[in-house]
């Protein structure tokens, strides 16, 4: 599979992407998807100047959709980001992601959000974007770094209550 | 000492960084009150950290001093300073920086900001140096 890591972080591409995870999955693209960022070229420079030498793609939820069974098999090593669960739930809704693993990557607080991790915030609409992507063959659990341990979806949901 | 308004100072970096830069700048170059304040990005989301920097900088002229320029606290200060005259970010922080900022700030923006990255640049050396 060419697509490695699927990651839901507000932050999108910054150092816990690039040196934690691209460094030990030899990442050589970052797919962020992203509407507002898609049409927003100074933003998209922002980013381009932590990537290093990887190829970074700034695309639209529908380009996504359109383009991802391809990134799933071309042999290039990527990364795909979302900065919200809804727009990964949207995405997994092509049913292109059954069998995939989603990484809550960072989360943070905000009016309704609740805490369950120092790194993860959950508001109700994000409990039910995860759960939908669960009931999609969707494996999800949070974890910042990919040497810490994994906090299962049950235990976010359960801390959430 | 010119008519200018003194420059304030904002460090952004992760985790404690940026307290620990303020606490030995007090240290060597004596108490400087509101001259530096300093800002975690810790368990802030981008919003959030923006939002943090406008209230600190307000309307006065502001650098904005960053420990990286590609994560969440330069896209913030970059973010926050975009088409506003009076606010300059300055990535790859440290002391020596600092340290010429607080004897300097009276000096406009456009001539603070080169001399900061000089001072910068030149604190970075290895010993022994090569030739």
């Amino acid at each position: 599979m060419s697509v490695d890591l699927y990651r839901v972080d507000e932050r999108l591409i910054h150092g816990q992407v690039v040196l934690g995870w691209g460094g030990q999955l030899a990442t050589r693209r970052y797919i962020v998807v992203d509407d507002e960022l898609a049409g927003s070229g100074w933003e998209q420079d922002l980013y381009r100047l932590g990537a290093g030498g990887a190829e970074l793609v700034f695309v639209t939820l529908s380009e996504a959709l359109g383009a991802l069974t391809g990134w799933q098999v071309d042999g290039v090593a990527s990364i795909l980001l979302t900065r919200d669960v809804r727009t990964m739930r949207l995405l997994s809704e092509s049913g292109d992601m059954d069998g995939c693993a989603v990484n809550i990557g960072g989360l943070h607080h905000a009016p309704g959000r609740v805490r369950v991790l120092d790194y993860v915030y959950l508001s109700p609409r994000d409990d039910e974007d995860l759960r939908v992507l669960a009931d999609q063959g969707v494996t999800v659990s949070a974890r910042d770094l990919p040497d810490m341990h994994p906090t299962s979806l049950a235990t976010l949901l359960d801390r959430r209550r | 000492m010119s008519e200018t308004a003194l420059v304030k100072g904002v460090v952004v970096a992760h985790g404690g960084m940026a307290r620990g830069l303020i606490d030995a700048v007090s240290r060597i170059a004596g108490p400087q009150g509101d001259a530096l304040v300093a800002l975690s990005n810790e368990d802030k989301g981008p919003a959030e950290l923006e939002g943090d920097i406008d209230a600190l900088a307000g309307d006065d002229p502001t650098v904005i001093f960053v420990d990286l320029h590609s994560g969440s606290c330069g896209h913030a200060a970059f973010r926050s300073s975009r088409a506003r005259g009076d606010r300059l970010v300055l990535c790859g922080v440290n002391l020596p920086a600092l340290l010429d900022f607080v004897f300097h700030r009276d000096l406009p923006l456009a001539d603070l900001g080169p001399r900061l990255v000089e001072k910068a640049r030149d604190a970075v050396v290895a010993f022994p140096r090569e030739g």
